[in-house]
C-alpha cells in the first residue's frame, strides 16, 4: 500500500484534494513510528492536566504531530485517537475542519499568502504572481519542480496593516512586496 | 499609532502606551510599569466588587458585539458548586482587525493579568486564551509570559500569595475564522470541529465542557486592570459627554488604501474624519477615499460622506449606516474596483463557512459565484436582484451570524454603490454577433 487508507479511498472517489495538498504520489510508505514517546509524551501528559477531558488535548496533540512530522498522516491520527480515547474517524473529522493541519506532505518551504480584501486592495495578487514566478511553481498549490516551494493563497492572516503578510511554514513575515520577494526567497535555505 | 510606533498627539494611549517598547514584553519590565498591581488588588477583593466596578465603568465587549462586560460577568454565579471557565477570544480573524495581535506581541503580561482578574471575578479557576494558529509571534510571547507568571507565583494554586487558584493556559487554534464565534471557540477548545452551537443555552449557563463560561475579547480583558487601577469614573470620562453608552478608549486597526496604516488608540467618540485625515494621514497621493468599512469586513460599508460624519463609538457608527464592530478600519479608494473587493469578501465567507446551515453554505457560495461573474463582465441586471434575495435568505436564519456577515457587504454595497455594479454589467461581453442583414 503506497498510500494511506484514507487517500486511497479519496483517489477512488475522484481527486478532492484541497489546493494546498501534495499530489498523492508523494506519499511514500514509511512504517509509522510513534510521535508520542519520550519528551513529546511527557508534554502531552502535562497538557492533559490542564483540561477536564482528554478530547480537549486533540488540537494541541495534532500540532505536536505536525511539528514532528511536517504533516498529519492517517497513522498519526490513529495514534492520537488511541491516546485520547477517540476513534480515528473522529480525529480525521477534526483534522479536516482546520486549514492549518496538512493531510499530505508539503514542500520544504510552504508559503501561505493572504489575499483577502484588505491585502487585496494593497496589491496582494501581485505578490502571489511574484512568488510563483521566483519559486518556479507552475500554479497555486502545486510544488515547484525541485520540491522546495509550494505557494497557496489563504484567507486573512490578521496583519492587515502590514501588507502583504505571508507565512513560510511557522514563520510569519510582514510587508512583502513583489520587489522584496527575491531577497525573501534568498534567505531560505 | 502607525508603524513604527510613533504615537500621534491626539491619541489617548492606555492599552497601547507600551507598544514598541521591547522592555515591556518581559515580566520585570512589565512590573516596572505597574504590571500586576491590579491583580494583587483584585485578589483581595470580593468577586462581586470587581464585577460592580466593571459594570460602572461602562466597558463593553471589544470583539464586535459591544455587550456590557460587567453585565456579562454578573451572569456567572460564583459558589454554585460548578467549575466556571473564562475563555479569552484571541482568535482575531475578522479581516481588517489586528489590534489583539499587537496587544499580545508587545504587552503579553497585560493579557495574562486581565485574564487572571476576569477569571477570579467570575469564580473561575481556569482561563483559556484561544489564540489563532497563524499568530506565531503572539503565541510565543503569551506562552513565555504565562511561564514567567507561574515561575513568579503570580499564577497557580497560590496566586500572588493569596491562597487563591488562578490558571491561565494558552490554547492554539488551527486556522478557522469561525472559531472566533464564541460557541465555535468552545467547541474547538473541547477538541471538536469548530461548529457554532445553538443558543440558548447561553455560555453562562452551559458553555465550555458544559459548565458556566464567559468569553471575552483580548482588548476587553486588558482594559480591566486599568479600570481597577484608576477607577470606573476615570474610564467613563473617555467618550462624548452626550453619549454615556460608549466609554473608554478603543484600539482601531487601520488598513487598506491610506497613508499610515497601523493601530491607533482614541477615546470613544473621536471624530472619524479627523481620524482618517489627521491621524492616518489621509488618502494616498492623487487618490480619494471611496468606501470605508470601519468595524471589520462584517459591518456595512460606509460612503466617504457617512464616514466623515461619524463619531467613533458604538452609537455614532450605527447612526451613520454601519457598526463599530471590532474596530478594523478598511479603507478602499477610488483606484479600486469596489465590486471585486466585495466579491473577494464574499469568497472569504464562503471559504470560512462551517457549512452547518444550508442558508450559509449555499448562500455564501452562490453570492461569491454571482459576484465573481459580475466582476468578470458576465453579469446581468437580474443578478443584482438575485443577490439581494439570497442575502435576505441568509440574514437572521442561521445558528451564527457568519451568514449575515456575508450578506452585509453585498447589501450595503448595492444600496450605496449600485452604480459600480451596473457599470460592470453594462460592459457585458457580447458573445454572439447578430448576423448582418444584407
Amino acid at each position: 500500500m503506497s498510500n494511506g487508507p484514507m487517500s486511497t479511498t479519496k483517489k477512488e472517489m475522484g481527486d478532492t484534494r484541497a489546493p494546498g495538498d501534495a499530489p498523492h504520489g508523494l506519499h511514500e510508505h514509511v512504517p509509522h513510528s510513534p510521535v508520542f514517546a519520550g519528551a513529546r509524551r511527557r508534554e502531552l501528559d502535562e497538557l492533559l492536566t490542564r483540561y477536564p477531558t482528554k478530547m480537549a488535548v486533540l488540537l494541541p496533540a495534532l500540532w505536536m504531530v505536525q511539528e514532528e512530522r511536517g504533516w498529519v498522516s492517517a497513522e498519526a491520527m490513529a495514534e492520537v485517537a488511541e491516546l485520547l480515547d477517540l476513534t480515528p474517524a473522529y480525529v480525521k473529522g477534526v483534522v479536516s475542519f482546520y486549514t492549518m493541519y496538512h493531510q499530505h506532505p508539503v514542500a520544504k518551504h510552504f508559503i501561505q499568502v493572504c489575499t483577502t480584501s484588505p491585502c487585496n486592495v494593497c496589491g496582494a495578487e501581485d505578490v502571489v504572481k511574484a512568488l510563483l514566478k521566483h519559486t518556479g511553481c507552475e500554479e497555486l498549490g502545486v510544488q515547484s519542480p525541485d520540491g522546495r516551494y509550494q505557494v497557496i493563497e489563504v484567507e486573512c492572516l490578521g496583519a492587515c496593516g502590514f501588507t502583504t503578510p505571508l507565512m513560510i511554514n511557522e514563520k510569519f513575515i510582514e510587508s512583502v512586496t513583489p520587489d522584496t520577494v527575491p531577497e525573501l526567497l534568498a534567505t531560505l535555505n | 499609532m502607525g508603524f513604527p510606533h510613533t504615537p500621534h498627539e491626539r491619541e489617548t494611549l492606555v492599552l497601547s502606551q507600551h507598544f514598541g517598547v521591547q522592555e515591556a514584553i518581559g515580566l520585570e519590565g512589565w512590573r516596572k510599569r505597574g504590571g500586576y498591581a491590579a491583580l494583587e488588588k483584585a485578589l483581595r477583593m470580593e468577586p462581586a466588587e470587581i464585577v460592580a466596578i466593571v459594570k460602572e465603568s461602562g466597558l463593553r465587549g471589544r470583539g464586535g458585539a459591544g455587550f456590557p462586560t460587567g453585565v456579562k460577568w454578573s451572569f456567572m454565579k460564583p459558589g454554585d458548586g460548578k467549575p466556571h471557565y473564562l475563555c479569552c477570544n484571541a482568535d482575531e480573524s475578522e479581516p481588517g482587525t489586528f489590534k489583539d495581535r499587537e496587544i499580545m506581541r508587545w504587552t503579553p503580561h497585560s493579557l495574562v493579568e486581565g485574564c487572571a482578574i476576569g477569571a477570579y471575578a467570575i469564580g473561575a479557576a481556569v482561563a483559556y486564551v484561544y489564540i489563532r494558529g497563524e499568530y506565531t509571534e503572539a503565541l510565543d510571547k503569551m506562552n513565555a509570559a504565562c511561564k514567567e507568571a507561574y515561575a513568579a507565583g503570580i499564577l497557580g494554586t497560590n496566586a500572588m500569595g493569596t491562597g487563591k487558584t488562578v490558571h491561565v493556559y494558552v490554547h492554539k487554534g488551527a486556522g478557522a475564522y469561525i472559531c472566533g464565534e464564541e460557541t465555535a471557540l468552545m467547541n474547538s477548545l473541547e477538541g471538536r470541529r469548530g461548529n457554532p452551537r445553538i443558543k440558548p443555552p447561553f455560555p453562562a449557563v452551559s458553555g465550555l465542557f458544559g459548565q458556566p463560561t464567559t468569553i471575552n475579547n483580548v482588548e476587553t480583558l486588558v482594559a480591566v486592570p486599568h479600570i481597577l487601577n484608576n477607577g470606573a469614573d476615570w474610564y467613563t470620562k473617555f467618550g462624548r459627554p452626550e453619549n454615556p453608552k460608549s466609554t473608554g478608549t478603543k484600539l482601531f486597526s487601520v488598513c487598506g488604501n491610506i497613508q499610515k496604516p497601523g493601530n491607533y488608540e482614541v477615546a470613544m467618540g473621536f471624530p472619524f474624519k479627523d481620524f482618517l485625515y489627521d491621524l492616518c494621514g489621509g488618502p494616498l497621493k492623487g487618490r480619494n477615499f471611496k468606501a470605508i468599512i470601519p468595524g471589520g469586513i462584517s459591518v456595512p460599508i460606509q460612503t466617504r460622506e457617512e464616514a466623515e460624519n461619524s463619531p467613533m463609538d458604538y452609537e455614532g457608527f450605527v447612526a451613520n449606516g454601519t457598526m463599530l464592530g471590532s474596530g478594523g478600519v478598511i479603507v478602499i479608494d477610488d483606484a479600486q474596483n469596489l465590486v471585486k473587493q466585495i466579491a473577494r469578501a464574499a469568497r472569504f465567507f464562503a471559504h470560512e463557512s462551517c457549512a452547518q446551515c444550508t442558508q450559509c453554505r449555499e448562500g455564501t457560495a452562490w453570492t461569491t459565484k454571482i459576484l465573481e461573474r459580475i466582476v468578470a463582465g458576465d453579469g446581468t441586471h437580474e443578478d443584482l436582484d438575485t443577490l439581494l434575495d439570497i442575502g435576505e435568505q441568509m440574514t437572521g436564519k442561521t445558528i451564527c451570524v457568519l451568514s449575515d456577515s456575508c450578506a452585509t457587504p453585498v447589501a450595503s454595497g448595492l444600496a450605496k454603490f449600485r452604480g459600480d455594479f451596473e457599470a460592470l454589467i453594462k460592459r457585458k461581453k457580447v458573445y454572439m454577433v447578430p448576423a448582418q442583414v444584407a
